[in-house]
């Protein structure tokens, strides 16, 4: 299975988890594990997806969830996991 | 399970501190395209170029999408022009054609830069050799995005002084057929000593004869992370700094690796190499002698600069060469003038010079890099800089380069504007002293004692 990580980056408001999990049920993505930490205000949150039975592609997905991240002023990424497992273990 | 602090780091490199992969570069066998007939040729080497880099910009655009890592430049790399055109030019004339098919191609595949209008000398001239030397100048300057380099020496075979002379009339030369630009076609020509056959990274980039009939070559990049990384063991000694370094170093390069094995994949084209370079752009943060001023020197060019720069390149390559299944090119720290603020603004301020530069070339990868010198400096003075850079590489048995824009009507403390990853360039002094009756003997300077291990 080819895992995905979303990050979202900014400023801590109401709902941001919330608005980011919708739009991932919404296209059949699924939430394998979340975590999240707020720094100075800063919230910072890491989810490991499965998209395999998404119905979206990848790069629509990506765009879909720039937009959802403009719309609450968060910055959010998503990324093949493949890049962390290649820098981060042997 | 990767873990928050993980994603974070490596987004952190990315977005702050200019971590990228600086070029997938497809090399190209054009072998198999040679002809007698000039119009056969060039039609033989487009289609080749057309159909083997067709989807390489896509692909990398693609991969760096996915994976969330910039990758800044997609390159194309061909056998040595003087190689392929010499059954077929019959004069320079002709060479300038190919070069033309060869900025056509690149344009069409959407590639900012093609290597490889190059030449192998470094014991003797064909006369095909001698052509596309010959015609350099004129090649450069009719092209956009064609890059050359000519190799004139070579641990086990000496230095062609012959061809290293000639050179120095070339580069004046394609300084004098630019003049309108800043000498812009000189920024695109390198002479090398042991040149490598896979090196991903322009001008000096060609498809050596020793490849296969395609194959993707890699380079990385992160001067940024390395600053970033040493920042934290600013108070610490030399054991903490080099594996800090070497750490780094590692991560940067497994996502080279990552990049690499996917681009092959997807183009179904063989991995070469990665190569482990830090390559500096002009961009502030991506410098490498600010590096150097993080390990401790209060410029580039200080005292105690060269010992930095040795133990850099050295940890970079302890990293990395775990880090990647096949390691090859150029693979150290890049020292250019004109594509690193951090070496401009040691120029600027007097702690570098022409001498320190040449001594730093002795540590780290590649040479003599991007530095503008005054116009009025003589063929023969560029040929004796070019000689002194050889001598290290063949005596070193490492590979060593020169790439000098001896900016015309510019003198000491002018400027040159490139713009772009090539950059702006203070002009440098050059030494007055002569050495055109050393350069003018003709013939070769014979391989080293260190050539003979059979």
């Amino acid at each position: 299975m080819k895992k995905t990580i979303i990050t979202v980056v900014g400023k801590d408001t109401v709902g941001i988890i919330a608005r980011v999990c919708q739009y991932l049920a919404d296209n059949n993505c699924n939430i394998l594990d979340i975590s999240q930490t707020i720094t100075g205000g800063i919230f910072n949150m890491m989810m490991v997806v499965d998209m395999t039975e998404a119905g979206k592609r990848f790069s629509d997905i990506q765009k879909d969830l720039t937009a959802v991240g403009e719309s609450i002023g968060v910055v959010i990424h998503v990324q093949n996991e493949e890049i962390f497992d290649m820098m981060h273990r042997i | 399970m990767i873990n928050i602090h993980e994603v974070f780091e490596t987004n952190k490199m990315i977005e702050r501190e200019h971590f990228d992969v600086r070029t997938i570069t497809l090399g190209i066998s054009l072998l198999d395209c040679i002809d007698s007939n000039l119009e056969t040729l060039r039609a033989k080497i487009s289609d080749k170029i057309n159909r083997t880099a067709e989807n390489l910009v896509r692909t990398g655009e693609e991969i760096s999408e996915e994976f969330g890592i910039p990758i800044v430049n997609k390159r194309i790399s061909v056998t040595p022009a003087a190689l392929v055109g010499g059954a077929a030019c019959k004069t320079p004339g002709d060479f300038v054609r190919i070069a033309e098919t060869l900025d056509e191609c690149a344009i069409r595949a959407g590639v900012n830069f093609i290597g490889g209008y190059s030449a192998l000398v470094s014991k003797g001239m064909t006369q095909a050799d001698e052509m596309l030397i010959r015609s350099i100048p004129e090649a450069l300057a009719r092209t956009e995005r064609v890059c050359s380099s000519v190799n004139l020496g070579s641990t086990k075979q000496g230095i062609n002084m012959d061809a290293v002379r000639l050179m120095g009339d070339i580069i004046h030369e394609t300084a004098v057929y630019t003049k309108d630009r800043d000498g812009l076609g000189c920024a695109k020509l390198v002479v090398f000593c042991n040149a490598p056959d896979d090196n991903p990274f322009m001008a000096g980039a060609f498809h050596g004869v020793t490849e296969g009939d395609a194959v993707i070559n890699v380079g990385v990049s992160g001067p940024g992370v390395v600053k970033a990384a040493i920042e934290e063991c600013r108070d610490a000694g030399f054991e903490v700094l080099c594996e800090t370094i070497k750490k780094t170093a590692f991560k940067i390069t497994r996502v080279g690796q990552l990049v690499a094995g996917e681009a092959s994949r997807r183009l179904g084209i063989p991995f070469g190499i990665c190569d482990l370079s830090l390559a500096p752009t002009p961009a502030v943060g991506d410098s490498v002698a600010d590096i150097l001023k993080e390990i401790g020197v209060e410029q580039a060019g200080a005292p105690g600069t060269t010992a930095a720069l040795a133990l850099l390149n050295d940890q970079v390559k302890k990293g990395g060469l775990m880090a990647s299944s096949y390691v090859g090119g150029l693979s150290g720290a890049f020292i250019p003038v004109s594509e690193d603020q951090g070496m401009i603004e040691a120029v600027e301020k007097g702690a570098l010079t022409l001498s320190k530069l040449e001594a730093m070339t002795c540590v780290c990868s590649v040479g003599l890099d991007m530095i503008a010198v005054p116009g009025s400096t003589s063929p023969s003075t560029i040929a004796g800089i070019i000689a002194d850079e050889m001598a290290l590489g063949m005596i070193n048995q490492k590979t060593t380069a020169v790439r000098l824009i001896p900016v015309q009507g510019k003198k000491v403390g002018d400027y040159v504007e490139f713009g772009g990853l090539l950059g702006r360039a203070p002009v440098m002094p050059v030494s007055t002293f002569g050495c055109s009756r050393f350069t003018d003997r003709g013939g070769r300077i014979p391989a080293p004692v260190h050539a003979f291990k059979n």
